[in-house]
């Protein structure tokens, strides 16, 4: 009993420290789109790659703009495109999901197959490709990335479809005479969700993680916008002589990756405990 | 067992043809007109005519993808915009570049992670297991390209042990060409021993569960050759799936990691082409590295049961 009670402190404390990093990087986003203590987007070229100090709490980049501002607003570009590519892509998912697990057959394989498609593209390739044909922009992201996580829900949700449909409840809807429409919009979308949950905080890390990787390489929210990506990538020519640059946005998507895989991993074991202790 | 792997080996034919579909319309829905995109728009109009005739264009947009399929299949990617040389070749001296960095990280990091794995799993709940998972947790918080630029900045530019930035490659020398893998190939095997890690051990907790596991105990075999022999080989076959997810991840993520240090590979290709509109070096990019992945898959789907004889084709 005793190793037990160890790994519940071990994960309640992880889940405490999530739950912290989250409220603060949820508080940086509110902030950072209502009051920087600069003007994030500002030029001052007498203040150019001013190194950390108190009026500068991380320095200066190359063109004289507050770093610690422009990642306080990055904080709520990210936060904002994030959020609403999760949406995206559990609604879009769950729909698709729910309409493939209840009707099944020749529709089902079809979605599956489309699915199969859509995962083939690894990582970041298919936000690449659809990224090089709109070119830089702030919702274009948000289905770029959107599509790319979109077969992982639908698998998800159909999976769980697949099982609820079998259920007496279900038969008892149909046979009572409520619609298809009715019934699973009524009866199995609420009971998809627990793991849609449990999906949507899983990707969001990732999401993050690859909104990050695609401003970091120029094609995401495009200039001046600040992102943490696009900063660390604007860092790198003044590794030498201006190192923060290329320290603290870093940072910023460390922990909040740090919070939301914590925060997630807290989450998975509570509302899946057949995952738990693994 | 035969009918599985012919059944299993058909079933990424409609997935390829549909990730060719999706590559070929997603380029076709750039604005512009395709043939002044390949040649410009400085040529006379009689040229630009024959292009277009040449290309297909007024045949209907499915026989269009159909030629271009075709040309596909025997190996003809087009030719590139920007330098007029052919694309398959050129993409296939980068992919050499990228292959090379995925295969090195992932030996690496599964040479560390299953050891690792499942240490944590045989001593679960200790103190042991609390900070390798603390590590996992934390290493699967910092991406792979700030991971790199830090490596830059410690041992590039601050102790000036190794190249920053840039490539040799084999035939400058042995150790030059590894001196400039060492960093980009650091850089990964971070976040991918974490995800073996955390694989292996889990799935160790679940061997080690087993009575299979208690039997070859209660025999008095070593713990040693039960770990090594007996729950290894069942404990692995799920991170074998995992691998799988780790090599698209590589692949898909190349281009951060080799725009990071400006390394030649499939990867910042792609982003170069993006960049300049090269058209059909992105299509081809997008397409051989799905196809690649596609492969990947199957063959690991097609190993799985080497690993879990459990599993019956």
């Amino acid at each position: 009993m005793s190793l037990n009670k160890s790994y519940w402190l071990f994960s309640r404390y992880n889940a405490f420290v999530g739950f912290i990093l989250i409220i603060l990087l949820l508080i940086m986003a509110v902030v950072g789109a209502i009051y920087t203590p600069y003007d994030p987007l500002k030029l001052d070229f007498h203040a150019r790659l001013q190194s950390p100090s108190l009026s500068h709490f991380f320095g200066t980049d190359q063109l004289g703009r507050d770093v610690f501002s422009r990642i306080l607003s990055a904080t709520s570009v990210t936060a904002t495109i994030s959020i609403l590519t999760v949406l995206f892509a559990s609604t879009l998912g769950t729909v698709i999901g729910a309409i493939s697990g209840y009707i099944g057959g020749r529709l089902d394989r079809i979605i599956m197959i489309l699915m199969d498609a859509l995962l083939a593209f690894p990582g970041i390739l298919l936000a690449l490709g659809i990224m090089a044909v709109i070119g830089p922009n702030k919702y274009g992201i948000v289905v770029a990335l959107g599509l790319s996580y979109l077969p992982g829900v639908v698998r998800v949700i159909r999976g769980t479809v697949f099982s609820i449909k079998e259920k007496e409840y279900i038969e008892a809807s149909v046979v009572t005479g409520n619609s298809e429409i009715y019934t699973i919009l009524r009866h199995i979308i609420p009971n998809c969700f627990t793991p849609l949950t449990v999906i949507s905080s899983a990707m969001l890390g990732g999401v993050l993680l690859s909104e990050s990787a695609l401003s970091f390489l120029g094609l995401g929210v495009p200039p001046p916008a600040p992102t943490w990506g696009g900063m660390l990538a604007d860092g790198r020519q003044f590794m030498d002589i201006a190192p923060w640059l290329s320290i603290f946005p870093g940072m910023a998507i460390s922990f909040a990756l740090l919070g939301i895989n914590l925060f997630g991993d807290a989450l998975r074991d509570k509302l899946d405990p057949r995952m738990n202790q693994l | 067992m035969l009918k599985f792997i012919i059944k299993r080996i058909l079933s990424i034919i409609p997935t390829l043809f549909i990730v060719a579909a999706i590559a070929f319309f997603l380029i076709r829905l750039v604005p512009g007109d395709p043939a002044v995109m390949l040649v410009g728009d400085l040529q006379d109009a009689e040229i630009l005519e024959e292009v277009r005739i040449r290309m297909g264009l007024y045949e209907p947009i499915y026989v269009q993808f159909l030629i271009w399929l075709g040309n596909i299949l025997q190996g003809d990617f087009g030719t590139s915009i920007m330098t007029g040389e052919a694309v398959l070749p050129a993409l296939m001296d980068r992919f050499l570049v990228t292959a090379q960095i995925v295969l090195l990280s992932v030996s690496v990091a599964m040479i560390i992670a299953i050891p690792l794995g499942m240490l944590a799993a045989w001593k679960q709940n200790s103190s042991t297991d609390f900070l390798i998972t603390s590590v996992i947790i934390l290493s699967l918080s910092l991406p792979s390209f700030w991971v790199g630029i830090m490596l830059i900045l410690y041992f590039g530019v601050t102790l000036e042990w190794l190249p920053t930035v840039g490539y040799a490659t084999l035939s400058e020398g042995f150790w030059l060409h590894m001196s400039y893998l060492v960093l980009p190939v650091s850089s990964l095997v971070l976040g991918e021993m974490a995800t073996i890690t955390r694989m292996m051990r889990s799935s160790t907790i679940e061997t080690l569960r087993l009575e299979y596991i208690t039997h070859a105990r209660a025999k008095g075999i070593k713990e040693s050759i039960v770990l090594r022999r007996h729950a290894f080989k069942n404990s692995f076959a799920p991170s074998l799936t995992v691998l799988g997810l780790i090599l698209g991840h590589l692949l898909g993520g190349a281009a951060v990691t080799e725009t990071v240090f400006s390394l030649p590979g499939l990867g910042r290709f792609m982003v170069e082409s993006i960049y300049a509109r090269d058209y059909p070096v992105v299509q081809g990019a997008m397409l051989l590295i799905a196809g690649i992945y596609v492969f990947v898959n199957l063959i690991i789907d097609l190993l799985y049961p080497i690993f879990d004889p459990r599993v019956k084709l």
